[in-house]
C-alpha cells in the first residue's frame, strides 16, 4: 500500500511538467515562483514531501483539480459509481455465463461447446476492446437501433431520480423509475455485455480448467460409484470444491474490469473513472491523474485482501 | 535427385539419432523434435504463418504497399471498399488505407519486439538474482515486484506515459514497465528449484561464481518458460500499444499505427465504417496468431501444464 503511494508519488515529481510553471504562469516574476514553490512545499526535503503526501491521501484529500479548481476527491466521488456500475454488471454477466459454459466444456470435453466456449475465449483475448466497442455500437445503435447509444441516460432522463447511491439503475428503482430505468438500462446493456464478454473468456477458461482437475480426482469417481445422480456429482461435489479458486478469479477480473473499463468508458462516453482518469491526462491535470490512479489502485488492493478474506472462510484449511 | 534425397535422409536420421556425436548434434536433435512436435498442430502453425507473413510485409512495405502511406489527397477522401486504387479505401485526408496498414506493421513489430526484449530480460535479471541470493535482497525485490503486480496495468501504463510525454518510445517503455512483474515472479520461482540441485553445488565445489552460476547455469532453465511467457504476453502487449494508440498517446499522427488509426476513424464510424474497422480487424489477426502460436509452444515447452 506504501509502496502503491511511493510510485504514485515519484511519477508524479519526476514528470517533466513544472508544477510550479503551471500555477503561475510563463511571465511570472521571480519572486513569485519561489512564493509559488515555497507554497506547495517543494523546497522541503523529498521524505518529508512524502509524508505529506500520504498524510493528504489518508484524509481524503488529493489536491485541487488544475482544470476546474475543485477537489479531486469530490470528481472522484462523483464518477467512481458509475464505473462501480458497470463493472459489477459486467462481472455479473460473465459469472453467470462464464462458470456454467467453463462446468460444461469440461464436462463434455471435446464437444462442439467446448470447442465453442475455446473459440469464445481466444477471441476474447486476442480482440482489441475499444475497437469491439466502436463495431457494436456501429450495428446495435447505429445501424439497428435496438439500444441507447453513447452516454448513461438520455438526455430528457438527465437529473430526474434523486441521487442516492450514485448508480442510475438503483437510483431509478429505489425511485419506482420505470421509464428512466428502462433507458438507463438500455444505455448500458452495450457497455456491460462488451465487459461481461471479457471477464466471460477469462473466467470460462479458468472455470473449465479448475474442472477437469476435479473431474479426473478419485472422489468423483467414488460418489459416482456411490449412485449420486451425474448432476449432483457435476454441480455439488465438483463445483463446490472449485469454489474458492474461483472467487479469487472472479476478484481478479473485477478488478481487471474496474481497470479495463478505461477504453470502454471513453467508447461509450461513459462519466466513470477511467475516462476522467484520461481526459485528465491530455489536459495534464496531474493531481485528477495521479488520485485517479491511487484509487484505482486502491480498490485493486482491496478487492485482493477481500478474496483472501474470503479464501479463509470458505477453506477451513486455510484457518 | 536421389542423391539429394539420400542427403535429405541423412540429416533427417542425423536429427533424429538417439546417440548423440556431439554436443552440437544433441542440441539440434532436441530442437527438431520439439519442432516436430510443434509442427503437428495446426492452429499454432497457422498462427506461425500469420506471423512470417507480417514480417515479411512489414520488412518489404516500400516495396509491396500500392501508395505512399504519408500522401494526402484532398480530393479523393473517405473512398468506399475496392474503389478504384485503393483496396481498403482511403481515410478523411485522402491517405490509401491498405498502405498505411502496410507500413503500421512496423510500428506494431518494432513495439512488440522493444517490449517482448526489455521485459523479460528485466525480469528475469530481477527474479534470479532475488532467487539466488535469498535474505534481504530477495524481500526487497519482491517486494517491489508486487507493488507493480498490485496495479492495474494500463492505468499505471497511462501514468507513466503522462509522465514521460507521448510517444512510441515512451509508449514502449512504458508497456515494459508494467510488463516485467511476471517474468520477475517465474524466474524466482525456477531459480528456487533449481538453486539447491546437486549439479549447482557440483559446479560450485568446481569454484565456479555465484554470476558464472547465475549466467550460465540457471539462466539458460529458465528461457523456456519464459519464452513460452513471453509469446502469450505478445497479444496483450499489442493490445496495450494499440490502446495506448488510441488514447493518443503512443504514436503521434500522421505515423500510421493502427490504434491511432482506429481513432482517426471514430469520428466518421456511422457514415464511413470501414475506415476504423480495418485497422482492427489487422490488430485482432496479430494478436490472434501470437495466441496461437504461444498456445502451440505452450504444448511443446512445457508439457506439464499443457494440453489445455
Amino acid at each position: 500500500m506504501l509502496g502503491l503511494l511511493f510510485i504514485t508519488f515519484i511519477i508524479g515529481r519526476v514528470m517533466p511538467v513544472d508544477p510550479v510553471l503551471s500555477i503561475v504562469g510563463e511571465s511570472a516574476s521571480k519572486e513569485t515562483y519561489d512564493a509559488a514553490y515555497k507554497a506547495i512545499g517543494l523546497d522541503k526535503p523529498l521524505i518529508v514531501q512524502f509524508a505529506t503526501y500520504i498524510w493528504d491521501v489518508i484524509t481524503g484529500d488529493f489536491g485541487v483539480s488544475l482544470l476546474n479548481a475543485r477537489p479531486v476527491a469530490d470528481d472522484i466521488k462523483r464518477v467512481f459509481p458509475a464505473t462501480l456500475e458497470l463493472a459489477t454488471l459486467g462481472t455479473l454477466i460473465g459469472v453467470f455465463v462464464g462458470v456454467p459454459l467453463g462446468v460444461i466444456a469440461a464436462v463434455k470435453r471435446g464437444s462442439w461447446i467446448d470447442q465453442i466456449a475455446r473459440v469464445l475465449a481466444l477471441v476474447g483475448y486476442s480482440m482489441p476492446i475499444f475497437w469491439l466497442g466502436l463495431v457494436s455500437l456501429l450495428i446495435f445503435y447505429g445501424i439497428l437501433g435496438w439500444v441507447g447509444g453513447p452516454g448513461r441516460v438520455g438526455i430528457f432522463y438527465v437529473d430526474i431520480v434523486p441521487e442516492v447511491t450514485g448508480m442510475i439503475l438503483v437510483d431509478s428503482l429505489l425511485d419506482r423509475n420505470w421509464d428512466v430505468f428502462r433507458d438507463a438500462l438500455s444505455h448500458i446493456i452495450l457497455p456491460a455485455l462488451l465487459l461481461g464478454y471479457y471477464s466471460l473468456a477469462y473466467i470460462s477458461r479458468m472455470t473449465r480448467s479448475f474442472m477437469l482437475e476435479q473431474l479426473s480426482s478419485e472422489y468423483i469417481t467414488t460418489a459416482r460409484v456411490k449412485g449420486l445422480s451425474e448432476r449432483a456429482v457435476i454441480w455439488r461435489h465438483a463445483l463446490g470444491n472449485i469454489k474458492v479458486q474461483l472467487i479469487t478469479v472472479i476478484a481478479l477480473s473485477y478488478a481487471g474490469l474496474l481497470e479495463g473499463s478505461v477504453l470502454t468508458e471513453i467508447i461509450f462516453a461513459w462519466p466513470g473513472i477511467g475516462s476522467y482518469i484520461t481526459t485528465a491526462l491530455l489536459s495534464a491535470d496531474m493531481n485528477a491523474v495521479m488520485g485517479g490512479t491511487v484509487v484505482v489502485g486502491l480498490v485493486f488492493v482491496c478487492l485482493n485482501i477481500f478474496s483472501d478474506l474470503l479464501y479463509k472462510y470458505f477453506d477451513p484449511r486455510a484457518k | 535427385m536421389s542423391q539429394s534425397e539420400a542427403q535429405k535422409q541423412t540429416l533427417r536420421e542425423w536429427l533424429l539419432t538417439d546417440t548423440p556425436q556431439s554436443r552440437h548434434q544433441a542440441r539440434m536433435v532436441a530442437l527438431y523434435q520439439g519442432w516436430l512436435s510443434f509442427s503437428t498442430n495446426t492452429m499454432a502453425m497457422f498462427g506461425l504463418g500469420i506471423l512470417i507473413c507480417l514480417g515479411l510485409v512489414a520488412l518489404f512495405a516500400p516495396l509491396i504497399s500500392p501508395h505512399d502511406p504519408f500522401a494526402q489527397e484532398l480530393g479523393n477522401r473517405l473512398q468506399p471498399l475496392w474503389s478504384e486504387g485503393h483496396v481498403f479505401g482511403t481515410d478523411s485526408l485522402g491517405r490509401d488505407i491498405l498502405s498505411r496498414l502496410i507500413y503500421g506493421s512496423r510500428i506494431t513489430l518494432y513495439i512488440v519486439a522493444l517490449v517482448a526484449l526489455i521485459a523479460p530480460v528485466a525480469g528475469l535479471l530481477v527474479g534470479t538474482v532475488a532467487g539466488y541470493s535469498g535474505g534481504w535482497l530477495d524481500v526487497i525485490l519482491m517486494r517491489i515486484t508486487d507493488i507493480f503486480l498490485a496495479f492495474p496495468r494500463l492505468v499505471l501504463a497511462l501514468a507513466f506515459v503522462a509522465a514521460l510525454g507521448a510517444g512510441i518510445e515512451n509508449a514502449v517503455l512504458a508497456i515494459s514497465l508494467t510488463a516485467w512483474p511476471p517474468y520477475a515472479r517465474i524466474a524466482r520461482a525456477e531459480t528456487l528449484t533449481i538453486r539447491n540441485s546437486d549439479y549447482i553445488s557440483a559446479v560450485k565445489l568446481q569454484g565456479a561464481g555465484a554470476t558464472r552460476i547465475v549466467t550460465k547455469h540457471i539462466w539458460p532453465l529458465c528461457i523456456s518458460s519464459l519464452i513460452v511467457r513471453v509469446t502469450l504476453d505478445m497479444a496483450g502487449i499489442i493490445l496495450a500499444a494499440a490502446g495506448l494508440g488510441f488514447l493518443g498517446l503512443g504514436a503521434q499522427p500522421p505515423s500510421p499505427e493502427w490504434g491511432a488509426m482506429i481513432s482517426e476513424g471514430r469520428r466518421f464510424i456511422l457514415d464511413h465504417w470501414w475506415v476504423a474497422t480495418i485497422p482492427g480487424l489487422a490488430i485482432f489477426t496479430v494478436s490472434l496468431a501470437f495466441n496461437l502460436l504461444g498456445d502451440g509452444l505452450r504444448d511443446v515447452l512445457d508439457p506439464k501444464d499443457g494440453g489445455s
